[in-house]
């Protein structure tokens, strides 16, 4: 039988299949934070359980933490009950905890990989739906609930039925300055925000391979957002180099010998998956969302779609979200005021994005007109900030670096937009009011977020 | 933990026809600092129920007194966006017991069914056939009858069977759920950890 590589590690970690049910699937890997675990680790007392694989488990406090002065108490009471009981859970049951102000603390997603918990051919769940992220260095990664977080709590394991296999193939090389932000919105506008509900994807071609680990990333990372169940990337030299040296990660030994293994995490030539698609890296442009949901997305020197050119079944959303942001039809978005930009979140945090967005800023100013939050995804990635002299360039340039957390990704600290207020934002998600109660969201890339913060206005980098 | 046990249930519907409902609209981040399960009802829709001054928008469904009943009649792909399961939470709180649509995403169908609340998916014609017998005539009724797994339009009659799997049909039924199923493996567990580690 030709597998997947879906399949090898699908195979590799199922305890047992129930009859016309689901399987029992082993999870190598999970990451708890503060949000979505309170709950879980209530349930398992309540049934008089202990945690099955602590050393399995690693936890951050990251969706709720304040980005300024984390060395001061926490000011929102429930934000501090939910930190705390968090750190209580984890001394309870010997789980690793990297909490607020830790050398290691910093987004779950971030933090994952970086640390080297996340390895290739690994079952990874977290109670984030971005843990697909972890996909991008060849392993099986997705979001749980809580009910789930519990459940693999109290047995290291959870019940999945297994789902279908996609492959989406990029072949050729992209423009200048596209990253993998705008392959990924791209991808999102073509299927939809359901049309990958169902699938687990597998990102493969020349413009794949081409991306760096972060841009993979960045790629699995928002695979959830056109509805799949995860995104995943086969292992290759740059995952191996990547894995060297990594706080927890192998030691070296084990790693080489790791290696040979790893290299079997591909797809078998001739492997059949139930859906497959083929984009040419040319045709992707620099990306820009106008709407309400991430499959709103548009090259950024165009115009909004007419309502005629808009599926009718979708006319009745398209309307709902060109009000909600204040936008006309076959409108463009180049020159349009923004008032906020933030550059963050597990999706765009890394030293790359970092990187991207100082070397334009170098040697120009923010624009007055604009507050612009500069998130890293975590304190190693706020140290490489420092250390590279990114820091310093940013400030002379008028930008000051905060400290990691999720931040205005979904605004539960004090980052909120006001309302009706525009950000143009590197996070994952335009919903309504994600970004605080009417918020107004611009999805796009750290190179377009760059442009802004020194323009205030919507523009081209070049 | 045991829930209640899922029964046939006949009850009227709410009608929220909106598509692509995600699960920061069913309940928003803000409201998430809760460090229990319950209470979350309160703020199910907050920010399509209630104006930014927490007046009620008079004429959203869920504040409609035409409306009534312990099933949701919602738009297709509904549930996407973040894993938080305290979307599943929130529609439990408040009342409801069946969510009807004609696509449900991934993780919010798993949450729901974990939580007692059933994700029942129809064809979208039986859909919108469903919505506009309910917006037309607020005294339309459906009874779903988990055992035989068919929703059924009252008084007309209308029917349609769904899809769910045998296992969790019978966590529904018997009110039992995947934890306590889990817990009696921890021994087979073990031993696959063990066999793998050899290999
Ligand atoms: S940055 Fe946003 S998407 Fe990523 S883990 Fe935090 S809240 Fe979730």
């Amino acid at each position: 039988m030709k597998k997947t590589l879906f399949d090898k590690i699908w195979d590799a970690h199922v305890v047992r299949q129930i009859d016309e049910g689901p399987s029992v699937l082993y999870i190598d890997r999970m990451y708890i934070h503060e949000v979505t675990s309170p709950q879980a680790f209530d349930g398992l007392t309540a049934r008089g359980l202990n945690v099955f694989r602590p050393a399995q488990i690693t936890a951050t406090a990251d969706h709720n933490v304040p980005t300024k002065n984390q060395h001061l108490p926490v000011r929102d009471d429930l934000s501090r009950s939910q930190l705390e009981k968090l750190a209580l859970n984890c001394r309870n049951h010997g789980i690793t905890h990297f909490g607020l102000g830790d050398d290691y603390n910093g987004i779950v997603h971030v933090i994952g990989p970086e640390l080297g918990y996340t390895r290739p051919g690994m079952t990874i769940v977290c109670g984030d739906s971005h843990t697909s992220t972890h996909g991008a260095l060849g392993s099986m990664a997705f979001g749980i609930g809580t009910s789930e977080v519990e459940m693999v709590l109290a047995s290291q394991c959870i019940l999945q039925t297994k789902p279908k296999s996609m492959r989406i193939t990029i072949e050729g090389e992209t423009a200048e300055g596209v990253t993998a932000k705008d392959i990924i919105l791209y991808i999102i506008s073509k299927l939809g925000t359901d049309g990958g509900t169902g699938y687990f994807v597998e990102f493969a071609g020349s413009a794949i391979r081409g991306l760096s680990i972060e841009g993979r990333m960045t790629l699995c990372n928002m695979s959830i957002e056109m509805g799949a169940r995860g995104g995943m990337i086969a292992p290759d030299q740059k995952t191996f180099d990547y894995l060297k040296g990594r706080k927890f990660g192998l030691a070296e030994v084990d790693l080489s010998q790791a290696t040979e293994k790893w290299k079997e995490l591909v797809t078998d030539e001739g492997a059949v998956f139930d859906k497959e698609y083929l984009f040419k890296a040319e045709d992707i442009p620099l990306m820009i969302t106008y709407g309400t949901n991430p499959g709103m997305g548009m090259p950024v020197n165009s115009s909004i779609p007419k309502t005629e050119s808009v599926d009718p079944s979708a006319a009745e959303s398209f309307a709902k979200a060109l009000k909600y942001m204040g936008f006309k039809e076959g409108e463009k978005l180049i020159g349009k005021k923004v008032d906020y930009v933030f550059l963050g979140s597990c999706t765009n945090g890394r030293i790359e994005d970092l990187r991207i967005f100082t070397s334009y800023v170098r040697g120009k100013k923010k624009s007055p007109d604009v507050e612009v939050w500069i998130v890293p995804g975590s304190k190693l990635v706020e140290q490489q900030a420092y250390d590279e002299g990114l820091v310093q360039i940013l400030n002379d340039a008028g930008f000051e670096l905060r400290q990691p957390g999720c931040s205005a990704c979904l605004a539960m600290n004090d980052d909120k937009i006001p309302e009706g207020k525009y950000c143009l934002s590197t996070s994952n998600r335009n919903f309504e009011g994600r970004q605080g109660p009417g918020s107004r969201t611009l999805l796009a890339g750290p190179l377009l977020a760059a442009a802004a913060a020194v323009t205030g206005v919507v523009s081209q980098p070049f | 933990m045991t829930k209640e046990k899922f029964t046939t249930i006949i009850s009227g519907c709410v009608p929220l026809t909106t598509e692509n409902i995600d699960t920061d609209q069913i309940i928003p981040a803000r409201f998430l600092k809760a460090t229990s399960r319950e209470g979350f009802g309160d703020n199910l829709f907050r920010d399509w129920r209630y104006t930014s001054e927490n007046h009620p928008v008079r004429d959203f469904p869920l504040n409609d007194p035409r409306y009534s009943g312990i099933v949701l009649v919602a738009g297709r792909n509904f549930g996407c966006g973040s894993s938080r399961e305290h979307a599943a939470w929130a529609i439990y709180d408040y009342g409801f017991r069946v969510v009807v649509s004609s696509f449900f995403a991934d993780i919010f169908r798993n949450n729901a069914l974990n939580n007692g609340l059933l994700p029942l998916q129809v064809s979208q014609k039986f859909l919108d056939t469903l919505q506009k017998k309910v917006v037309a005539d607020n005294d339309t009724k459906v009874s779903v009858d988990l055992e035989k797994q068919t929703i059924t339009i009252l008084p007309d009659g209308e029917s349609e069977t769904f899809a769910i799997s045998r296992y969790k049909k019978e966590c529904l039924l018997q009110g039992y759920d995947d934890i306590d199923y889990l817990v009696n493996f921890r021994k087979e567990i073990g031993e696959a950890e063990l066999s793998w580690q050899q290999q």
